[in-house]
């Protein structure tokens, strides 16, 4: 079952370039389907599958933020408005129009697209903590407009219920669906991703990251590239905001807040920036988080902290966590979880001869 | 030398600055040069800190655009040009301070070079299984000829980030390589090595031109080496041409001397 190269010769640069070379790793990713197509669904309640269902949609949203952040170097801090872009188009046309779900979850996407590469138009002239200020504004400025427009935001509340999916005639009406649905997305937005990522658009994105100056000589057109970034992680975002909206049953702006962006800013930085793999691990990690601090309130803490207490405790033990796991990964794995990972899978590749 | 004199002086001319100038302020860098390289020719430009070397060259790879002046390649006008459409047309460069990829691997800063010959978008590139990994490969096939033109087969999956000085410049001419640049600007290619490193980057630069006949317009300070291995110097100084000609005619060359040596109390 270990990362091991030695003894797979490849002889066509094809052979090289797949996607997973090792017939282990191949092993390992029909293991993984069976498990989470045939296993878990099986012994698992709705519960649990809803909390599945949540990170995956965390995943796509922090897959989209790390192709922009991890992977192009520019950093956004409205990465939850784009979503909430998304929510807001799908639960509109679903609604007013009565337009199907096939329809309405690629239109958020695309809508929060068009928005994304509007707000990236400032990333061709600043950089940084610049950029980061000027999506932060993005970040208001959308919330303002949803909230204060009730065409858009359907009214006082400035929420709108969604009808349940309904995919060419299969409603959604369980966690249970949602969860098979929700995982053939998170699998396309994966394998999206990943395919992105190692060809030629790809390469430019971490070109532009690593050194702009030089990707321009070697024949990237730099601004191009960067709103195509903008596009692509707002095209991201935009469907998993429109899948949150569907999971919960009603699009809200409070859902799509400027923490919301910090969140998912924290996902991929636990996870690991310019790794698909990290994304996912930090998309898991920040939504567990809450749960596992609760569940282990419960079990434990109602030993030290009197009943009355114990929710208001888990709610500030999960920001004190929160804030304390950012420095720690800062400081002792600036690389995340991915790295972690990668440390351990290196470590069994030459064991047990490590030197 | 790969061309004789006399093929280079025949050959069309490849790239041609007319009257440039470029000021920073109140700095005159570049004053009014007039060059025209030659197809195929080894064309080195020379002289002291702050001449206006790397400004020309940054105005031949389109960092600046001049104050005055033009700069043809071949027939095409590049005066005003984004750096990314000169790729496109065939310049590629190196830097004085190394700018690879520092995240990716040797491969993958190659890979980058072939990117303006690529033309894969968001949706194949996403699909990947199909055109793209056609493309691809195909470029791989190109990339994987300059990697044994280089030797640099036993790094190609290292990252550049943890490579020697020596072998990041040799990367860093493989990735401009991969452009197939008919014009290749190099922008003191042999600085901070050691002798031996300065060797195999010349034998290189030679082997370039050799067998692929690539134009290439060098900027170097070790004067051994731009004499062996130029087939044309021009010599700046302080913004202007002062001096131009085959090595040994500069080298003769007294306004040459001077501002290399100074001039003592003369004047």
């Amino acid at each position: 079952m270990l990362h091991r190269e030695s003894g797979y010769y490849k002889t066509t640069y094809a052979a090289d370039m797949e996607l997973f070379p090792l017939p282990n790793a191949k092993i390992a990713i029909t293991v993984f389907i069976l498990l989470f197509f045939g296993l878990f669904p099986l012994i698992m309640s709705d519960y649990y599958l809803s909390i599945i269902n949540l990170c995956a949609i965390a995943s796509v949203g922090a897959l989209g933020l790390n192709i922009l952040v991890g992977y192009t170097g520019q950093i956004s801090v409205g990465h939850a408005a784009f979503m909430s872009v998304g929510a807001y188009t799908a639960a509109n046309l679903a609604t007013k129009l009565d337009l199907p779900f096939w329809i309405t979850l690629p239109a958020g996407g695309f809508m929060a697209m068009f928005v994304g590469i509007l707000v990236g138009l400032p990333s061709l002239r600043v950089k940084g903590l610049y950029l980061a200020i000027a999506t932060l504004a993005a970040q208001f400025i959308i919330e303002w407009i949803i909230n204060h427009t009730p065409a858009i935001s359907g009214g006082v509340q400035a929420s709108i219920a969604v009808p349940r999916p309904n995919l060419f005639g299969w409603e959604m009406d369980t966690q249970r669906e949602m969860y098979f649905f929700l995982m053939v997305v998170l699998a396309l937005a994966v394998v999206g991703a990943l395919n992105l990522v190692r060809s030629r658009i790809g390469r430019a994105f971490i070109a532009i990251r690593d050194q702009e100056i030089a990707a321009e000589i070697i024949g990237i057109n730099v601004y191009r590239y960067k709103l195509l970034a903008f596009g692509i992680s707002s095209f991201y975002a935009g469907v998993a905001g429109v899948m949150y909206t569907y999971y919960l049953g009603i699009a809200n702006y409070e859902m799509f807040t400027l923490p919301i962006s910090i969140d998912y800013l924290a996902m991929i930085i636990i996870g690991g920036l310019g790794s698909v793999l990290g994304s996912i691990f930090g998309a898991i990690f920040i939504t567990l988080l809450p749960v596992a601090v609760r569940i282990f309130m419960e079990v434990v803490g109602v030993y030290f902290v009197d009943g009355v207490y114990l929710a208001q405790v888990i709610a500030q033990m999960r920001l004190i966590l929160f804030g304390g796991l950012i420095i720690v990964f800062l400081v002792v794995e600036p690389e995340g979880l991915s790295k972690l990972w990668l440390n351990i899978r290196n470590y069994f590749r030459v064991w047990p001869f490590s030197h | 030398m790969a061309m004789s004199e006399i093929d280079a002086v025949e050959g069309s001319v490849k790239l041609s600055v007319t009257d440039v100038s470029k000021s920073f302020g109140g700095v005159r860098a570049v004053r009014g040069i007039s060059v025209d390289v030659p197809r195929g020719m080894i064309f080195s430009i020379i002289g002291p800190n702050g001449a206006g070397k790397t400004t020309l060259l940054n105005m031949i790879s389109g960092f600046y655009h001049p104050d005055e002046g033009s700069i043809y390649f071949e027939d095409t006008d590049i005066t005003v040009m984004t750096p990314a459409n000169r790729a496109s047309l065939g310049i590629a460069r190196t830097f004085q301070n190394i700018a690879l990829f520092k995240g990716l691997t040797v491969l993958e800063n190659l890979m980058l070079g072939r990117h303006v010959h690529m033309k894969s978008g968001v949706m194949s590139s996403m699909l990947y299984w199909g055109a793209a990994q056609k493309e691809e490969v195909e470029h791989r096939g190109r990339v994987e000829e300059i990697i044994d033109f280089l030797k640099l087969s036993d790094l190609r999956k290292q990252p550049t980030g943890a490579l020697a000085y020596g072998l990041q410049k040799r990367v860093e001419l493989g990735r401009a390589l991969a452009v197939d640049p008919t014009l290749l600007l190099l922008d003191e290619p042999m600085a901070g090595m050691n002798q031996e490193e300065k060797e195999d980057m010349v034998r290189y630069v030679l082997d370039v031109n050799d067998e692929w006949g690539t134009t290439m317009v060098l900027i170097e300070h070790d004067m051994g080496v731009v004499m062996d291995i130029s087939d044309h110097v021009v010599v700046l100084d302080q913004g202007s041409k002062i001096a131009e000609g085959s090595p040994d005619h500069v080298r003769a060359d007294q306004g040459v001397i001077d501002a290399y040596l100074g001039t003592g109390n003369k004047e």
